[in-house]
């Protein structure tokens, strides 16, 4: 990874920005486990997955998963209301869980690589599916205790590619002109 | 005297959140309108004056910060004031949405006790 951003270190704004989210939006905690590199780049295979796309001077994903039942209970705190099964606000909460998470680390990237953009959250629920991110990247993982449940948050970040940056500066040239 | 409000978010979450939020600040609420992209508060905008909006940034279709320069240019909205929620906590798009002339900024995520305090002096 380019710059000083070591996957330590990623997994430690990982780790501060989910603490921040519980407390303040759940009114509850999330206990780090062991982070963990991964290169093979699959992510979970059942439950909810909610997907935020990074771009900027670095591009990659960050990704929130957990099984269903700790979805359902994430969504009851955010939301102060009981869910027995996965509907659509539970899903909409998964997602901004996600959205609030990955964005905090996004803006504590900012002040060390400048400025980037977030895509809006994409989330999905099942079971047998397979998630992968097309290239070889690492992920970093870093697995949370929610009670006796486990949410994943993963993030890769990879320098832009020279396309990326001629895009990006040939809109540039464009807004200015 | 309740303050009518428009809150604009793409999720619904965070919408039912700022609604119980600004009950729990004590804002003497009036009607509560929603709206999932900026597009969309501006239609509902028409025929349903409000004396605050909420927004977040990111949104699909029009986002936060091309909503406030809309309102602003707007004659008969301009006077509204608006605050940011959003996950853009970046000094940049601070100093934007400062620029585009939102009354306050609040980073996600927040407490009731955050934007209660934002809103005074404001409403």
């Amino acid at each position: 990874m380019k710059g000083n951003l070591t996957h330590g270190e990623l997994a430690s704004r990982i780790s501060k920005a989910t603490g921040e989210v519980f407390e303040m939006m759940l009114g509850s905690s999330a206990e780090p486990g062991t982070s963990r590199v991964e290169e093979s780049g699959v992510g979970p295979t059942e439950g909810v997955v909610a997907l935020v796309g990074l771009t900027g001077p670095l591009v990659g994903t960050g990704c929130v998963s957990c099984d269903a039942d700790l979805a359902c209970r994430l969504a009851g705190h955010m939301l102060m209301s009981e869910f027995t099964s996965v509907d659509a606000d539970v899903l909409d909460a998964l997602g901004e869980i996600a959205n609030m998470i990955i964005g905090n680390i996004k803006t504590s990237i900012e002040d060390e690589f400048g400025a980037m953009w977030l895509s809006v959250p994409t989330v999905v629920y099942g079971r047998n599916f397979t998630t992968r991110s097309v290239g070889k990247h690492c992920w970093t993982v870093v697995p949370f205790a929610c009670g006796s449940n486990v949410m994943t948050v993963q993030m890769f970040l990879t320098e832009a590619n020279d396309l990326t940056k001629m895009i990006r500066a040939g809109l540039t040239v464009l807004q200015k002109g | 005297m309740p303050v009518d409000v428009m809150i604009v978010d793409d999720s619904a979450a965070i919408r039912k959140i700022l609604q119980r939020v600004l009950v729990q600040a004590d804002v003497p609420l009036g009607k509560v309108h929603e709206a999932g992209d900026g597009k969309e508060a501006l239609e509902k905008l028409q025929g349903n004056p409000v004396g605050l909006i909420l927004s977040d940034i990111n949104m699909p279709v029009m986002d936060g910060l091309e909503l406030l320069s809309k309102l602003k240019a707007d004659d008969g909205l301009k006077a509204v004031p608006v605050v940011m929620i959003t996950t853009e906590g970046g000094q940049a798009k601070v100093l934007e949405a400062v620029n585009l002339g939102a009354a306050g900024y609040v980073r996600k995520p927040f407490t009731a006790e955050q934007i209660k305090e934002k809103l005074i002096g404001i409403i």
